[in-house]
């Protein structure tokens, strides 16, 4: 049975904790990408906190969730989209996000990142050729 | 006595700091709570709202919201103080009401 392979576009929009959006997202994602589909995340808005490195919850009794992130990579989650202009606008450089990578069995498990740097135009190409959005 | 006001929404999705530093009167507290926080950070879109406020109310941002975000105390706006929990409680007790900004 031939099955069509689809670009899933997670895109997130949210900061952690604060709401629920930033953890069901990762959820849905994580579920999602049992599915052998095409996944991509972006981060616009305050969804560039979600990658803020160094979380730590113990003091508002929340389950830190951020660690997960690093698992995408094992899910076949390699393509994880920030906007430049959301981090400019929040003082936020990539240095102060996770390293994120993934490992490419054709080069022997070499370590890629997975995060990409792009532009709000850029950002909008990528929406515009996802063929479904889940927004978040 | 005075007033002390919460706000416990991102400036970036909601207008609640905005609206709460408009009507928040000269000797006011502002405490700034779970996405509050990133209105107490340096390098923000907000940062200067929040600097020039500063001139006429007290903010505190609390430590454990920050802390859960990833940032620390060095990455919070000069003259913002941070509080724990019991200083929350503290600011709560110390002024005749509390309004939230939601």
């Amino acid at each position: 049975m031939s099955e069509t392979i689809k670009n899933f576009l997670y895109l997130n929009r949210r900061a952690p904790y604060g709401t629920i959006y930033a953890w069901e997202a990762l959820e849905v994602v994580l579920i999602g990408a049992a599915f052998d589909q095409d996944v991509s995340l972006a981060f616009v808005d305050d969804g560039v906190y979600q990658l803020t490195k160094g979380h730590d919850t113990a003091g508002i009794g929340m389950k830190n969730f951020s660690p997960t992130f690093a698992a995408l990579g094992d899910y076949e989650v390699k393509k994880i989209f920030i906007e430049q202009e959301s981090l400019e606008e929040r003082g936020l450089t990539l240095d102060d996000l996770q390293h994120l990578v993934w490992e490419d069995e054709d080069e022997d498990y070499a370590e890629k990142d997975s995060i990409k740097l792009v532009s709000r135009a850029e950002m909008a190409s990528i929406m515009d050729a996802s063929d479904v959005v889940f927004s978040f | 006595m005075s007033t002390l006001h919460t706000v416990n929404k991102s400036p970036f999705e909601k207008n609640s700091l905005d609206t709460c530093l408009n009507y928040a009167g000269s000797g006011a507290n502002v405490l700034l709570i779970e996405d509050g926080i990133y209105a107490a950070l340096k390098g923000t879109r907000f940062e200067q709202r929040v600097k020039t406020a500063l001139d006429s109310v007290k903010v505190f941002v609390l430590g454990p919201d920050l802390n859960a975000r990833g940032f620390s105390e060095e990455r919070v706006i000069e003259g913002i103080s941070v509080v724990d929990y019991a200083g929350f409680v503290d600011l709560a007790a110390e002024n005749a009401k509390v309004q939230a900004w939601l």
